[in-house]
């Protein structure tokens, strides 16, 4: 039955035109095709791997990010805190220090106050002195003459002798 | 559905004839030819459709035979000589040229065979060796300048975006391969299937590509290239013979001394043995048989329902017109169903061809068990 039996012509035909149809597609389709496919595949799944890496390690990141922002915040803690101890401790120093300067001043200042007004009243003293023997001395030397002074100084200088 | 014009020009032929009365006695005088045509013979439609054929024809209007002339390549072993020639000197088997002749008729139907000087057969001469470019091979080129076509614009796309995605002809092609890859040939053959990748795609797209374009009723397409035993049988070859030469000494092995088996089935007949040789030549044979099997059997269905058609327009034309409705949505429908036998008979073969390839490049390291 010519259903079931092959063409000799058809056999030769197909044998040569599929040989070299398989032969070009593989050199020049197949081999080309599946290389890129493959290819692309690796590339997807590296691209997918270092996402997934990135990720993490973002992750990673974000958590030092805190950690150290933590530790920073922490530290500017401690930093301010610091600086008000210190600042307190300055201020108290500086008012004591002050308080000791002022009474020190204070003392040198009464001190000197002292001095000049002990100096002062010695001077006044001892102007007043002056001013007494002038005065004194005009006024005696208007009362007195010479014989009556040589008398009178006679009699202090013996009352000085007799001190 | 297939060869869809040319049923339709039968089929406007008898709308004529039944239509237009006069027509009829014109027709009936003129030749004996026309009393034939009027006759219809669905199995010898139909087997005409099935078989290869030295022209291609598109379509009959009145008696006038439109086809297209296809080379005639003949090694005549009694002239001893290469004949090429169209087929149309031929004129569809009336005349002989060359001392050669187209049987049109009875056993030797469709074949080239040598005549005498009187134009009479020459039965004692051994046939001529037929390298013809018939409609077939000529269907198997178009296929071919199609696979071609399309695979190397593909690679050529790849090649030039090689990390794009697919796009166009690639879009198409690529879900497939990938299919073939994934689903076939990796799960059957394993690490070692990228060696059969090509001849498995190639042997995928080449049978998917001729079912498709088997279904196309008109010139580029319609043959029927996956039903003739002859290319079933040249596909089925070339994976019988890559499947041989990849056998390891584990498949032979396998043959020869089926580890497993009580040895009671090896000696002193080797029963085993020779039902597994046995099994060596019915793979590719079963492959053969259900490819052709499957695609004649559509274009037969398909026809079947057309001829139906004329059957009954034969018996009164009111028959034909009542009958081409439930006809042609019959037709219709398997032509969907073929659409679909189109896929799965180019994945069975492909997945069948990778099984075999599997089998034959496995490394078993079973001792006792099978």
């Amino acid at each position: 039955m010519p259903l079931v039996t092959p063409g000799i012509g058809l056999v030769f035909w197909m044998l040569v035109s599929f040989t070299i149809v398989f032969l070009i597609l593989k050199k020049f389709a197949w081999k080309p095709i599946l290389k890129i496919l493959k290819e692309r595949e690796e590339n997807i799944e590296k691209a997918l791997k270092a996402a997934e890496e990135a990720k993490l390690e973002m992750q990673k990141l974000q958590a030092n990010n805190e950690q150290i922002l933590a530790e920073a915040r922490k530290q500017a803690d401690a930093i301010i805190k610091e600086a008000r101890e210190m600042k307190e401790k300055i201020i108290a120093e500086a008012k004591q220090q002050a308080s000791i300067e002022a009474e020190k001043i204070f003392a040198t200042t009464k001190i000197s106050i002292e001095n000049e007004k002990n100096q002062a009243m010695s001077e006044i003293r001892h102007q007043i002195a002056e001013f007494s023997v002038l005065i004194a001395e005009k006024i005696i030397r208007k009362e007195l003459d010479y014989e009556q002074q040589k008398t009178y100084i006679k009699t202090l200088l013996d009352e000085l002798k007799l001190n | 559905m297939i060869e869809f014009n040319k049923q339709l020009c039968i089929f406007l032929i008898l709308v004529v004839l039944f239509a237009l009365p006069v027509s009829i006695p014109a027709s009936e005088d003129t030749t004996q030819h026309a009393v034939n045509e009027e006759k219809f013979n669905p199995g010898e439609f139909i087997i005409d459709h099935i078989l290869d054929a030295h022209e291609w024809h598109i379509a009959t209007i009145g008696h006038t035979h439109i086809s297209i002339p296809l080379p005639i390549i003949v090694y005549s072993y009694k002239q001893k000589q290469w004949h090429v020639f169209l087929s149309n000197k031929f004129h569809h088997g009336h005349q002989s040229y060359n001392g050669l002749a187209l049987i049109t008729e009875g056993e030797l139907k469709g074949k080239i065979v040598e005549v005498d000087e009187l134009g009479n057969i020459d039965i004692h001469a051994q046939l001529p060796l037929d390298l013809s470019i018939t409609k077939n091979v000529l269907q198997i080129f178009i296929i071919i300048g199609l696979l071609l076509w399309v695979f190397l614009s593909v690679a050529k796309y790849y090649k030039e975006n090689p990390s794009a995605p697919p796009r166009r002809l690639a879009s198409w092609v690529e879900p497939l391969v990938l299919f073939i890859r994934d689903d076939i040939a990796l799960p059957s053959i394993g690490h070692k299937a990228y060696k059969f990748m090509p001849y498995l795609l190639t042997v995928f797209f080449f049978i998917f590509f001729a079912n498709l374009i088997g279904l196309i009723p008109v010139f580029p397409g319609g043959a029927n290239v996956t039903g003739n035993i002859a290319v079933t049988m040249v596909l089925a070859l070339f994976t019988f013979a890559m499947t041989t030469f990849s056998g390891n000494k584990s498949y032979w092995m396998h043959i020869v001394n089926a580890p497993g088996v009580p040895w009671w089935l090896k000696i002193p007949i080797p029963l085993m043995p020779i039902i597994e040789l046995i099994g060596v030549f019915t793979k590719p044979f079963v492959l053969m048989v259900r490819l052709f099997a499957n695609i004649a059997a559509g274009h037969i269905i398909a026809l079947g329902f057309f001829s139906l058609i004329f059957i009954f327009g034969s018996m009164h034309w009111a028959g034909g017109y009542g009958i081409s409705i439930l006809s042609v949505s019959f037709a219709i429908f398997m032509t969907l169903l073929e659409l679909l036998v189109a896929f799965i008979q180019a994945y069975v073969f492909t997945l069948l061809s990778a099984i075999y390839f599997g089998m034959a490049v496995e490394e078993h390291h079973h001792e006792n068990t099978h």
